[in-house]
């Protein structure tokens, strides 16, 4: 990949992170006039060179089906867990004894899928990713609503740590 | 300036709606804030307003300007991704912090080591 475009690889390091930046700039400005796309084109040029310096692993994303069931999952849980820390908070104070530590062994090793896994987990109202071993795969939680450990470790490893190396292992 | 009674009744109600239904969601979380009793609990609490509350008022502010300037409108799209994205890693920042805290002052509270619960289920 990386000879057939040696000198565009060395103007622009990272493409598609270029394009993106470059949209994001366009849609914040709410215009396609040349200007923007200038100014848009420099300042995603010049941090896709400071992105360079931080030097990252490259990342190979694969099944895009994977992704889009992950997707679909994550809102799914993202509505279920909003309903349910809803029901622990106005129900009072006594429920949130039940919150709690908990670890779980993870087999994911990619760095990019435990960065997902991690907004993933942090985003979803009731579980907190607090602190990732990489040399031993544990993970340490805390889950405000921790009656069933097993439960919760079935739906991070079933549910997302499957797919999640389906798209990035 | 204002350009409500311009909405028609029909988008007025699903707009009126979204707002409502997300600013309540985010009051949720607030009072969670407030009324849950040990900082780890508390953290959880902010991702109500952080996922459906925000996902709630940016529908409704995608629909209300879409109707009003007739052309669909989507910049919206990145507040969600910017909060989606900054919201956890604060939460993670401040969790591991106090953690690390709570470890040194050996608050009982916290397990001293990752793999409390693990050695707890094999027994």
């Amino acid at each position: 990949m990386n000879r057939p475009s040696g000198l565009l690889r060395r103007v622009v390091p990272f493409p598609l992170l270029f394009l993106a930046l470059l949209a994001m700039w366009l849609l914040l400005q709410q215009s396609l006039a040349p200007g923007h796309i200038v100014l848009g084109s420099l300042v995603a040029l010049g941090a896709t060179w400071v992105m360079t310096a931080l030097d990252p692993q490259p990342a190979r994303l694969k099944r895009p089906t994977a992704m889009l069931r992950l997707a679909l999952r994550v809102l799914v849980d993202v509505f279920r867990s909003n309903l349910a820390v809803g029901t622990i908070i106005l129900r009072g104070n006594r429920h949130s004894d039940h919150a709690g530590f908990m670890t779980v062994q993870l087999d994911l090793r990619n760095e990019y899928g435990l960065a997902v896994l991690a907004i993933i987990l942090t985003c979803t109202p009731g579980t907190l990713w607090v602190n990732h071993d990489p040399t031993r795969g544990t993970l340490l939680l805390h889950v405000l609503d921790l009656v069933d450990e097993q439960s919760w470790i079935d739906l991070i490893k079933h549910r997302y740590e499957r797919l999640l190396m389906e798209i990035f292992e | 300036m204002s350009n409500a009674p311009l909405l028609p009744l029909w988008a007025a109600i699903l707009v009126g709606t979204l707002v409502v239904l997300g600013a309540a969601i985010a009051l949720i979380g607030s009072i969670g804030l407030l009324r849950l009793n040990s900082f780890y609990a508390r953290v959880h609490a902010p991702t109500l307003g952080a996922t459906l509350g925000v996902g709630g008022i940016l529908i409704g502010s995608m629909v209300c300007f879409s109707v009003l300037q007739s052309r669909p409108l989507i910049h919206e799209v990145l507040i969600a991704l910017f909060v989606t994205i900054t919201t956890p890693v604060t939460l993670m920042l401040l969790a591991r912090a106090s953690l690390h805290r709570d470890r040194v002052e050996g608050n009982p509270e916290v397990p001293q080591s990752d793999l409390a619960s693990l050695e707890r289920r094999d027994g």
